[in-house]
């Protein structure tokens, strides 16, 4: 399946904008606190752990498992063609960090809870979204 | 256990609009009819009411009507009005009025919950149509959602369902057993929505929407208005149609306030705030007669069934399936006026006065013997419940 460069309605906040704009360089980033070391997603102000001010964005191997998904048959938002695939990913770093994503270059009908997937931008003005697809050992690729 | 200060309060009054897809009329219109129908039934007049409370305090389509619209066009005078969104769930309208109550701040107090959404415009990102409570085009939490069309509250639900299917074996089939135990139940209810016959087949052959989510486990959308009087326990004896006790209420939101950052992707606020309920009551699940659980998705309803205890976590689906134990002459009658599936999505609130009328006993359907019911309201991070019983607690 694709989805074919529909409108992605990015609203970023201050603490969020890094989250949207990391895929310039084509890598993955998600807030980690300076202090305790933890992940923080979605972005917010402080650690939600240890409470250190000192959190920022950190480049993630950008793979992770399909947590759960849903195949939506309805055009939700005008220029999202059914079907497409709305997934819950959970990355390896720590799969408490779990990225709502669309999951592309594959039939609908391979995706499924516990797949191997891997982070791709689709650019979308000054944003770079993430997407996921299946990693590059369930493609069948590579050398 | 120490006083419950919930049960100072009692539901005195309690009645519904005119219910309907496209009624075309304002949501304050229908909450004037609402509360004017619940003020008589409670045995008072406007006069006697110093409190206004409301889920969630806008207008629009998902907010139908104001408190202070309601406080105006009734010219009420009041010693306490309170609206908000960021309450546990829809039915925090009716837990901040209890506790008003119970504090002395008002000693009756009107609330209610209105929809126009049958008569809304389409979904569009920022419209705040379901759950999101108008945040979808904020750069809140949906951000992280509406990227990628997932505009509605049935995709986040779709969601849970499936890792609900995945990790306990649930069937579309079991899945079903809500929605056609409700359409049912609605065919007693002469306000309800949907009322022709619906088959576990039929269900199975209507078209996805968020799979494994079909049209018919998404609720109807309509216009309509509920109102309920919570009063001091001290009207009880004066209440006409009969006084409803608040025995608990359910309130705890323990978990990430959260659609997509919960810590289990098969259960959802719910699990804590039912929780919360049962550390306030010496009643337990087995006391229960009748339950009047969300279904504004049908999974919500399985996750509510669990999170209640009727049955344990993960056995939901075999629980419900065939709905021999939610039928009428089940084990735990189910959404015994249709429920939001078939009877119209009045958020919580249709079931809020199905459990008032099963409690007096003049229920369409009504369970023989009635004297407590459960009340569960909301999905994602919104959820609430109360504990009712016949006469005050």
């Amino acid at each position: 399946m694709s989805v074919d460069s529909p409108p992605r309605f990015v609203l970023a906040s201050p603490e969020s904008e890094f989250y949207w704009r990391s895929g310039a360089d084509g890598r993955l980033r998600i807030q980690r606190c300076g202090e305790c070391s933890r992940w923080v997603h979605p972005p917010g102000p402080a650690c939600p752990f240890c409470h250190s001010r000192r959190v920022g964005p950190e480049p993630v191997a950008g793979t992770g498992t399909v947590a759960t998904y849903t195949i939506n048959h309805k055009e939700w938002i005008p220029g999202f063609t059914p079907p497409y695939v709305f997934a819950f990913v959970e990355l390896d770093e720590d799969p408490t960090v779990r990225i709502g994503t669309n999951i592309v270059d594959c039939e609908i009908d391979e995706v499924e809870i516990g797949m191997r997937v891997e982070v791709l931008f689709e650019p979308s003005g000054e944003w770079h979204v993430p997407l996921f697809r299946p990693a590059e050992a369930e493609r069948g690729g590579g050398t | 256990m120490g006083e419950r200060m919930e049960r100072r309060a009692v539901i005195s009054g309690a009645a519904q609009s005119d219910i309907g897809r496209r009624l075309h009329r304002t949501g304050i219109d229908l909450t004037v009819e609402a509360a004017l129908r619940a003020v008589e039934d409670a045995g008072l007049t406007t006069a006697d009411i110093d409190g206004v409370s409301t889920y969630p305090g806008f207008g629009g389509s998902f907010g139908g009507a104001m408190g202070a619209e309601l406080h105006e066009a009734l010219r009420l005078s009041l010693n306490w009005r309170s609206a908000g969104v960021e309450t546990a769930g829809p039915l925090g309208a009716v837990h901040n009025a209890i506790l008003a109550v119970a504090t002395g701040l008002a000693r009756h107090v009107l609330v209610f919950r209105t929809v126009v959404e049958g008569s809304g415009g389409p979904l569009r990102p920022g419209s705040g149509g379901g759950g999101g409570g108008g945040m979808a085009g904020s750069a809140g939490p949906f951000q992280f959602m509406i990227p990628y069309g997932a505009a509605s509250a049935a995709c986040w639900v779709a969601c849970y369902a499936r890792r609900h299917m995945h990790d306990y074996g649930t069937t579309r089939t079991q899945l079903g057993a809500i929605a056609v135990n409700g359409r049912a139940n609605a065919a007693a209810n002469p306000k309800a929505i949907y009322t022709d016959p619906m088959t576990i087949d039929d269900y199975l052959a209507v078209r996805m929407v968020s799979d494994p989510l079909c049209l018919y486990d998404c609720d109807v959308p309509c216009d309509g208005s509920t109102a309920v009087v919570v009063s001091h326990r001290d009207h009880a004896p004066d209440a006409p149609a009969g006084a409803v006790g608040v025995n608990a209420m359910g309130t705890a939101i323990r978990g990430r306030p959260s659609w997509d950052q919960f810590d289990d992707l098969t259960s959802m606020m719910m699990r804590h705030t039912a929780a919360s309920m049962w550390e306030r009551t010496e009643l337990t699940v087995d006391d229960v007669d009748t339950a009047q659980l969300y279904d504004g998705f049908s999974w919500l309803t399985l996750a509510w069934i669990e999170a209640m205890g009727f049955c344990g976590k993960g056995e939901s689906g075999a629980f419900v399936e065939g709905g021999v134990n939610i039928g009428p002459d089940g084990s735990v009658p189910l959404n015994t006026s249709g429920g939001q599936l078939s009877a119209g999505r009045l958020h919580g609130f249709g079931h809020l006065h199905e459990a008032v009328m099963q409690l007096r006993g003049t229920a369409n359907i009504q369970v023989s013997g009635c004297e407590v019911v459960a009340v569960g309201a909301g999905g994602g991070p919104e959820t609430g419940c109360l504990l009712l019983t016949k006469g005050p607690s």
